[in-house]
């Protein structure tokens, strides 16, 4: 069954569409989607420093997003506004990371399936890779889950409550690297931002709760990856964005079903 | 607990390179309410966010009673409109907590029965009395509110510090607040604190509010107020206090 690359590409979009998804339900919790694309655009740096040392290509790109994450982490609040600055350093990561991998002449490096993901070409190792890195995020989100929560909802609330916001910060920021990562297969460095938001604000209508939401993200995510490689299928589209295009018509209509609802019994 | 809930030794604090806080030294014994005053960028805030060690000290420390449990409500609590969360979810974070440990809150707090409500949707009386119930749930032996009125009218904000007086007498902790509503807050302390940088003068609300330090911040117009306010509110003061007050000060 593995043998046929559709069904590896449907695993490896539903792995990564409901590994990212409540991941990203802090990020947009968080305001952070910038944030997400500054780690995301890092990893182009990485592609590049691996190919530079002709070192395998998974530990150089959570290197380089765990770098940029926690460089932004850093400096945040030191002068400059959160989204000027992961303006100027997201871009400035894509930039320099295109512009080092065409320097390094003699590698022949299919940059177009960093940028938008190669979804169609996932290998059996690439399943063990995204399923694997996919558990470790889940597991590492799933024991910091009311840590992140109460930090997220105020940081001093959780200090009185005795737990350290930036130790959760830090397991949040790693989680985002590790997903950033083993994402790049399947949407590329461009969209996975996409893949982290988007399903997440497409729950949110739809929950009570911060669990609710975090689970309706999942559903929807994988969903999403599903119904997108079908449509790239049938309609002969790039898959990845196919996948993001999915998500995103899923959220009109998640929005403006509640929307509706809301005109027909107004809340009190 | 008969020895200090917790005390402030020499505290001093610098945040950007900025002195914040010089010297302070305080000690809040259990089930006394301490009120501390200043005019905006006085540390105030600060102070308390020390206390939960929040903040890191420049120099002196904290010292708290062992197993102290602390309840906090802080400044702003802006919750995120994209964050669901009903009131019942908010009070079992971090910890996952009994039904019955939340109904007791809440109806203390003065919001019994609001628990599958989205937080989002609370006024702000409502929002307030819900952050309360969440920092008494656990029985705490010290109660910090910083400006836990904020956006309460008046009459919002007097039933509030009415509230807090009665979860002291029946939890008998300490309460530590911050407040900019002087002349209710005062009438409603044992003890206060007028901060600016460096503690300017403490003691009992008249004394406070007689003290020439404070006076230079506050002017002596809430003077009066404290008058009037203890006239009408008067619910746990002696008579002979009543007298204390005159109106010539001014």
């Amino acid at each position: 069954m593995l043998d046929d690359f559709m069904v590896r590409a449907a695993l490896a979009g539903v792995g990564i569409g409901a590994t990212s998804a409540p991941l990203g339900c802090f990020v947009v919790w968080r305001r952070m989607a910038y944030f997400g694309e500054a780690t995301a655009h890092a990893a182009v740096l990485g592609v590049a420093l691996a190919l530079a040392l002709s070192s395998p290509v998974l530990p150089a790109v959570i290197l380089a997003s765990l770098a940029m994450a926690s460089a932004v982490t850093l400096l945040r609040g030191h002068g400059y506004a959160m989204d000027t600055l992961l303006g100027v350093m997201a871009h400035t990561a894509l930039a320099a990371g295109m512009v080092a991998v065409s320097l390094i002449s003699d590698a022949r490096l299919d940059l177009m399936a960093f940028l938008f993901g190669d979804i169609l070409a996932v290998s059996r190792g690439d399943l063990v890779v995204i399923w694997g890195g996919g558990a470790m995020v889940l597991g590492l989100i799933a024991w910091q889950w009311s840590n992140l929560l109460i930090s997220t909802l105020n940081p001093d609330l959780a200090r009185a409550a005795g737990v350290d916001p930036r130790t959760a910060e830090l397991w949040l920021t790693l989680a985002l690297a590790l997903v950033v990562a083993v994402a790049i297969k399947v949407v590329g460095v461009l969209l996975i931002a996409a893949m982290l938001v988007i399903p997440a604000a497409a729950a949110r209508p739809l929950a009570r709760t911060p669990e609710e939401m975090a689970a309706g993200a999942a559903l929807i995510g994988g969903f999403s990856a599903l119904s997108g490689l079908y449509a790239a299928y049938i309609l002969d589209t790039p898959a990845g964005p196919s996948i993001v295009c999915a998500a995103s018509l899923i959220f009109v209509v998640t929005t403006t079903v509640r929307a509706l609802k809301a005109r027909k019994t107004p809340r009190i | 607990m008969t020895s200090p809930v917790i005390t402030a030794r020499d505290l001093s604090i610098r945040l950007d390179g900025r002195e914040v806080l010089r010297n302070i030294s305080m000690t809040v014994e259990p089930a006394e309410i301490v009120t501390i005053v200043g005019p905006n960028g006085s540390g105030k805030s600060t102070f308390l966010r020390a206390l939960i060690g929040a903040v890191p000290l420049a120099s002196g420390r904290v010292e708290r009673a062992a197993g102290l449990r602390i309840g906090y409500v802080p400044q702003k609590l802006a919750l995120d409109a994209a964050l669901p969360m009903t009131v019942r979810r908010f009070l079992s974070l971090p910890r996952r907590i009994s039904d019955d440990l939340v109904t007791e809150a809440m109806s203390r707090a003065g919001v019994p029965g609001l628990e599958n409500r989205q937080m989002t949707d609370l006024s702000g009386g409502q929002f307030q009395r819900v952050l309360l119930a969440r920092a008494i749930l656990e029985r705490p032996h010290l109660l910090l509110l910083d400006e836990a009125t904020q956006g309460l009218d008046q009459p919002g904000a007097a039933a509030f510090y009415q509230r807090i007086e009665e979860v002291r007498r029946d939890l008998g902790c300490a309460v530590v607040m911050v407040s900019h509503d002087l002349h209710v807050v005062m009438a409603a302390s044992d003890r206060v604190l007028c901060l600016n940088g460096h503690i300017c003068c403490e003691g009992a609300p008249e004394v406070v509010a007689d003290a020439p330090e404070y006076r230079a911040l506050f002017g002596t117009g809430t003077k009066g107020t404290l008058a009037l306010y203890r006239h009408q509110h008067s619910h746990r003061h002696d008579a002979d206090c009543e007298h204390d007050h005159g109106h010539g000060a001014n």
